[in-house]
């Protein structure tokens, strides 16, 4: 590519402000991006990322400020509209109908026709030439609804690039693919690139932008920090930059317990649909870490302890007691405790306030006979906004209108409003900043110390690695591995999770 | 900031706090009675509006049940058959003389009638939940059985209270009055006292609400999503059951037409007094208000000359468009 492309402004933001309901969300940004760039945008969750992606794809308005297309002012036009203006949006949470097919989804809203009639034929070998360019195993006739998430989300993407965007933002397009499936993106992102698209990237992972992105731009709390060439950044200066302090460790000390500490959860040869024989222990103030590619059956197991889910054989033991398959109150009652990797579905309600998600799980804490007294609960969410830092400027918010942050704190308190003895987290920290996943390191930290007993699901390996003293690994519905102390490094879970290694679960 | 101006903060919020969706519904109830009064003085008579009031009974206090239903996300259709079904049980019993004293035999008819039309409930819970049928489609198929049970009960014809006793004894059930007060209104009062209790301040109502919001996010928080909505359908059962008890007394009678297209009234009424007909937010008093907009609008086509009363289904229809239409730009703002 030539110099005189890489200066030509495709798309800018002038002093754009935006106020919700009289809150201020941003301060007069400026953003330009640029033909034939990745343009990472970052921040911590509440910075105003997602409004500023919004505003310059036309979903919102903004409150002042211009938007410039090739250097001329113009009003977006709103709802997704300003698709055909080449500007194109790759949602966080998808925007795919489960009931059609792969294709359907694809041309939606703009069906090839020929002599009036559907020209599946075409469409087909198009979504194919698409997806086969994102080196996709994805079959274009399938239903979307048959589907794993990554699948989705790969169709997502396949759908803005055959539209031809001259501009795409992609919103955390990563945080639910895999390694391979990443590198495909990536690879397909940067030949588009060259071949003059921008793109705007949204993440939260730091050694993706670095990888990807030509040029950063951070936001701090709706206002400009920093434009600026990547490769004149590391990952420690731009996450200082996004918190606007200086990150003292990320991940709190590790506190190996006893090796003769009390067994608090105990699972035996525990097999459902898909997980099989699987078998481990936890004790007391112990964090057991769990790993493996996604689609290893880490969710199905942990479902299946917590009693979410019905198994086909094995026995579950917490605390002594021997619990029944599919009863999740046998469980909450014994103090187990489950926290959902999925809190926007299947964690909060998000048209309810926090007080209703707080309690949610706990109600009978608070009032005798099914009655709800409201003082008690008033407390209770006091308490929880004190105990996790649940940062908000209007207690009676709804779920919906909270930073990822802040639901993901509210979701750790209702879990935590039961009491529990073992807690389950399944993604503690997926898709919120640097900042509230230092914060919710440290609170799993504490519990453990406290003497709670808890395991972290997650695919995010620093994260296991930073956190636990013992580490699972599955694969393919089965425990591979469990790694202790020294073992515990990115390379030797690697080796377990893609199969290279093999051991028998202690 | 001084103590003052945080006050005023404080006061400021309090206003921007009110839900204008909780609002709207008197509001319009308010205008109706403006206007009803600028048509034909009489309306606003007392007489009048208790009048008003009396006869939407029967649909308030479906609509309250009906509150518990929607706003668990469920529908329930067959209420309409119900009424003529439990009220027709409910005649027949006391007719089958099988208890000789009548204030016994009145007594315990009440309480058959409160079983039944739990049961009934009952029945459509059970089959939606346990059977996994669509609610639409499950009380589709109940409302044609108890529709269906009561024709045959009455062979087409009528099923008629014949004992002058029990007559005289239960007539003030309706038509009497508790310190001025009609009886059928100091009851629409105290069942939607008690069912915005249950919704708004036990554990049960905060369950209702969740399932109606989102049922994965309840069933993660151990909630039993389908005992929530098999109750909210026993609910709706007694409350056909409470309306039956008030029905009866007033014409002594059923037929195969009883209650018909009731359930489109009351759902109408839970719609108009701002309950999401997707669930997950319920308005017991918005309901009330909602049953009460119905039977206003007729009594001021009655009263007023120049609309026929032939076309209040018309204008009944149109009352709820239009309050979507209202509730829609509402949240909008919001």
């Amino acid at each position: 590519m030539d110099s005189e492309t890489v200066d030509t402004v495709v798309l800018s933001a002038r002093r754009i402000s935006k106020s919700f309901s009289g809150v201020q969300v941003l301060f007069s940004v400026n953003f330009d991006l640029r033909a034939g760039e990745i343009h990472a945008l970052m921040g911590e969750n509440g910075a105003g990322k997602s409004t500023l992606v919004k505003i310059l794809s036309g979903f919102e308005a903004p409150t002042s400020g211009e938007i410039l297309l090739d250097g001329k002012p113009v009003t977006l036009p709103p709802n997704g509209a300003a698709e055909a203006l080449g500007i194109v949006i790759i949602h966080q949470e998808f925007n795919l109908a489960e009931h059609l097919t792969v294709t359907e989804s694809l041309f939606l809203g703009r069906e090839v026709t020929r002599f009036g009639m559907l020209d599946r034929k075409h469409m087909r070998a198009e979504t194919r030439r698409v997806l086969d360019l994102l080196g996709s195993h994805v079959d274009e006739n399938a239903m979307i609804s048959s589907l794993s998430i990554a699948d989705k989300q790969m169709v997502e993407i396949a759908k803005a690039i055959s539209r031809d965007a001259r501009v795409v933002f992609m919103d955390e397009p990563t945080a639910v693919l895999s390694r391979e499936e990443t590198s495909f993106l990536f690879r397909q992102v940067r030949k588009l690139r060259d071949q003059g698209t921008s793109f705007v990237f949204v993440s939260h992972k730091l050694d993706e932008v670095m990888e990807l992105t030509d040029r950063v731009t951070v936001l701090r709390d709706g206002q400009w920090i920093k434009t600026s060439p990547t490769n004149m950044l590391d990952g420690e200066s731009i996450a200082q930059l996004m918190v606007g302090r200086e990150l003292s460790s990320l991940y709190p000390a590790k506190n190996e317990p006893d090796i003769d500490e009390e067994v608090m959860l105990s699972v035996q040869s525990l097999s459902t649909d898909y997980v099989t024989d699987a078998s481990f222990e936890v004790r007391k103030g112990e964090i057991l870490g769990f790993s493996g590619m996604i689609g290893s059956g880490r969710t199905e197991l942990m479902e299946a302890v917590a009693g979410l889910r019905s198994r086909a054989s094995g026995e579950v033991v917490i605390k002594g007691e021997t619990v029944m398959s599919g009863d999740v109150h046998a469980t909450n009652r014994c103090g187990l405790a489950y926290m959902t990797k999925d809190r926007k579905s299947k964690g909060l309600l998000l048209n309810s306030g926090m007080t209703a998600n707080l309690t949610l799980q706990s109600l009978d804490r608070h009032g005798k006979l099914g009655y709800l007294s409201p003082s008690s609960e008033a407390a209770a969410l006091e308490r929880a906004r004190r105990r996790f830092d649940i940062r908000v400027r209007d207690g009676s918010i709804a779920a919906r209108r909270m930073s990822g942050g802040n639901q993901q704190k509210l979701l750790l308190a209702k879990v935590m409003e039961t009491e529990p003895d073992v807690i389950i987290i399944d993604e503690p920290t997926r898709g919120i900043d640097v900042g509230t996943k230092q914060q919710i390191y440290h609170f799993i930290s504490a519990l453990a110390r406290d003497g709670k007993s808890i395991i972290v699901v997650s695919s995010e390996m620093p994260e296991i690695i930073g956190l636990c003293t013992r580490v699972a690994v599955m694969r393919e519905g089965r425990i591979v591995g469990m790694l202790e102390g020294d073992e515990i490094s990115e390379q030797e879970i690697m080796r377990y999770a893609a199969g290279l290694k093999k051991k028998q679960a202690a | 900031m001084s103590v003052n101006e945080e006050a005023k903060d404080i006061r400021r919020r309090s206003w921007r706090d009110i839900d204008l969706r909780a609002v709207a519904p008197f509001a319009a109830l308010v205008l109706l009675l403006i206007l009803g009064a600028l048509v034909n003085p009489n309306f606003i008579g007392l007489t009048n509006l208790a009048n008003v009031a009396t006869r939407s009974a029967f649909i308030a206090i479906i609509a309250v049940g009906a509150t518990f239903v929607i706003s668990s996300g469920d529908l329930d259709l067959s209420v309409g058959s119900m009424v003529a079904f439990v009220a027709s049980l409910m005649i027949i019993f006391m007719n089958s003389g099988v208890i000789a004293d009548p204030a016994l035999m009145l007594t315990a008819a009440v309480a058959f009638a409160i079983i039944v039309g739990a049961a009934c409930g009952l029945a459509n819970g059970l089959i939606t939940t346990l059977g996994r049928i669509e609610p639409f489609i499950a009380t589709l198929g109940t409302m044609g059985i108890y529709r269906g049970l009561t024709t045959w009960l009455s062979q087409g014809g009528a099923i008629t209270l014949r004992e002058p006793e029990l007559q005289a004894l239960y007539r003030p059930a309706y038509f009497g009055s508790i310190l001025g007060l009609p009886v059928p209104i100091a009851i629409i009062l105290l069942v939607t006292a008690i069912a915005a209790f249950i919704l708004y301040r036990t554990r049960y109502g905060r369950h209702v609400v969740a399932v109606g919001s989102n049922s994965d996010v309840a069933r993660y928080s151990g909630i039993a999503v389908n005992r929530v909505r098999t109750i909210a359908f026993v609910i709706q059962g007694l409350c056909v059951a409470i309306a039956v008890l008030l029905y009866v007394p007033r014409l002594g009678s059923t037929s195969a037409t009883t209650g018909i297209l009731w359930e489109l009234q009351a759902i109408t009424a839970v719609v108009v007094g701002g309950t999401a007909l997707k669930g997950g937010a319920g308005r017991v008093w918005g309901t009330i208000c909602g049953a009460f907009i119905l039977e206003l609008v007729g009594n001021i086509m009655l009263l007023s000359n120049f609309i026929s009363e032939y076309l209040i289904g018309a204008i009944q229809g149109s009352i709820i468009i239009i309050a979507m239409l209202v509730q829609r730009s509402l949240v909008r703002k919001s």
